[in-house]
C-alpha cells in the first residue's frame, strides 16, 4: 500500500483544490527530505538499520541519501564529535543550502554523552544550530524515525519567509555562521 | 632463559654505562631500567647498534606524569624490541616538570617522530632536535597539555552535569 502525504487545509471542489503556496511547498519539502548522514560511531550503525529494509526510511520520502552537503536538506549527526571534528562538521553545515535542518542523534551528538572529556565536543549545538534532538545511547531506529518525523512536522509548518527573518539570521550569527 | 638474557643485558649496560643505570627491575620478566634523561640517545643508540643486543625496533614511546615525585615529575618511557633475540626492554627517564626537555629519538628511529609529537601533545615534553614538534591528536589551538594531572579530565564546557550528581 502506498501512503501519500495528508492533504493540507484548503478549498476543494469539482476538479480543483486551492490552498496556500506555503503549505504545498511545506508538504513537498517534508516528504522529500534528503538526509546527509554524518555518522561517526555506533549511532551510525543504528542509522544503517534505520535506512535498511526493516525500518526503511524511504517510507518517509528520505530514501535518497545525499553524500554531498550541497544537495542535502537534513544533516543527521550520529555519533561522538571530537573537538577536532567540530570545524569539519561546521563546514559541512555551511555548505548545505537553505532550507536546512539538523537532527542530532544520540547522547554524544546531543551533549557529549559519556565522553565528558577534554577531547570531545560537548554537544554539536556548541557549533551548529540543532532542530531535533534524539536521545539514547544509541537510540533505536524507531526513535530515529520519530526524530525524522519531527523534522517533517517542522518542514511542513515552516513559514516560507522564516529563513529570511532577522531572528533566523541572528540565530546563525550567534553561531558565527555567515549569512548572505 | 628470559631471566638470563635480562641479567646479561643489564650487566652489559651497567658495564658500559657505569652509574647511568639508576634503577633496574624486571616486572613480569620485562627488563626495566631508569636512565638520566641526558643520556637517552647515547644508551638507546648503543643498544640499537650493538651486534649482540640489536634492539632494532621501537615498540612504543610515551610520557607519564607523577606529580608527587618532586624533581622527577615528568617521565618518558621507551619500549625497545630486539627481533633477533626475541627480547624486549623498557627504558624510563624522568625530568623535573619545569624543565621537561629530552633529546629526540628521531635520529635513531623514524617511528619516534609521531610518538614524540603525541607525547608532546599530551604532556608538553620538549624533544630537542625533533624536526616538526607540533600537536598531532588534539586540536591545534589547545592551550594546555591535557594529560598533566593538574587538569581535570572532564570538559569545562559541559552543561548538563552538575557537581551535585557527579562529584566535580
Amino acid at each position: 500500500m502506498v501512503n501519500t502525504g495528508d492533504k493540507p487545509e484548503g478549498f476543494e471542489g469539482e476538479g480543483f483544490f486551492a490552498t496556500s503556496l506555503g503549505k504545498v511547498i511545506g508538504l513537498a519539502r517534508a516528504n522529500s527530505l534528503w538526509p546527509l548522514p554524518f555518522a561517526t560511531s555506533c549511532c551510525g550503525i543504528e542509522f544503517m538499520a534505520t535506512m535498511a529494509s526493516n525500518y526503511d526510511l524511504g517510507r518517509f520520502g528520505s530514501e535518497r541519501l545525499s553524500f554531498s552537503p550541497r544537495q542535502a536538506d537534513l544533516l543527521m549527526v550520529m555519533g561522538t564529535i571530537a573537538k577536532k571534528m567540530a570545524p569539519v562538521l561546521k563546514q559541512v553545515y555551511d555548505q548545505m543550502a537553505e532550507p536546512k535542518w539538523v537532527l542530532s542523534v544520540g547522547a554524544c551528538a546531543c551533549s557529549g554523552g559519556i565522553f565528558d572529556s577534554y577531547s570531545v565536543l560537548q554537544g554539536i549545538d556548541k557549533v551548529i544550530p540543532v532542530d531535533v534532538y534524539v536521545p539514547g545511547c544509541p537510540p533505536r531506529p524507531e526513535q530515529i524515525i520519530e526524530g525524522l518525523m519531527k523534522i517533517q512536522e517542522m518542514a511542513k509548518g515552516e513559514s516560507l519567509r522564516r529563513r529570511d527573518s532577522d531572528e533566523y539570521k541572528r540565530m546563525l550569527e550567534s553561531y558565527h555562521i555567515e549569512t548572505s | 632463559m628470559e631471566t638470563q638474557m635480562n641479567n646479561k643485558l643489564l650487566e652489559a649496560l651497567q658495564g658500559n654505562f657505569p652509574g647511568k643505570i639508576l634503577q633496574a627491575e624486571t616486572p613480569y620478566g620485562f627488563l626495566t631500567i631508569e636512565i638520566p634523561p641526558a643520556d637517552n640517545v647515547e644508551i638507546v643508540s648503543w643498544l640499537q647498534n650493538h651486534e649482540k643486543w640489536d634492539m632494532n625496533f621501537m615498540t612504543d614511546l610515551c610520557g607519564i606524569h607523577y606529580p608527587e615525585n618532586e624533581g622527577k615529575e615528568i617521565g618518558v618511557v621507551y619500549h625497545l624490541h630486539s627481533f633477533k633475540n626475541n627480547l624486549r626492554m623498557r627504558i624510563k627517564a624522568f625530568m623535573p616538570k619545569d624543565k621537561a626537555e629530552i633529546q629526540t629519538m628521531t635520529g635513531l628511529f623514524a617511528a619516534a617522530n609521531w610518538m614524540e609529537r603525541e607525547t608532546y601533545d599530551f604532556y608538553g615534553i620538549q624533544f630537542t632536535g625533533h624536526p616538526d614538534l607540533r600537536r598531532i591528536l588534539n586540536v591545534d589551538n589547545m592551550d594546555y597539555f591535557p594529560m598533566l594531572k593538574e587538569y581535570a579530565l572532564e570538559d569545562e564546557t559541559r552543561t548538563d552535569k552538575t557537581d551535585k550528581f557527579f562529584g566535580r
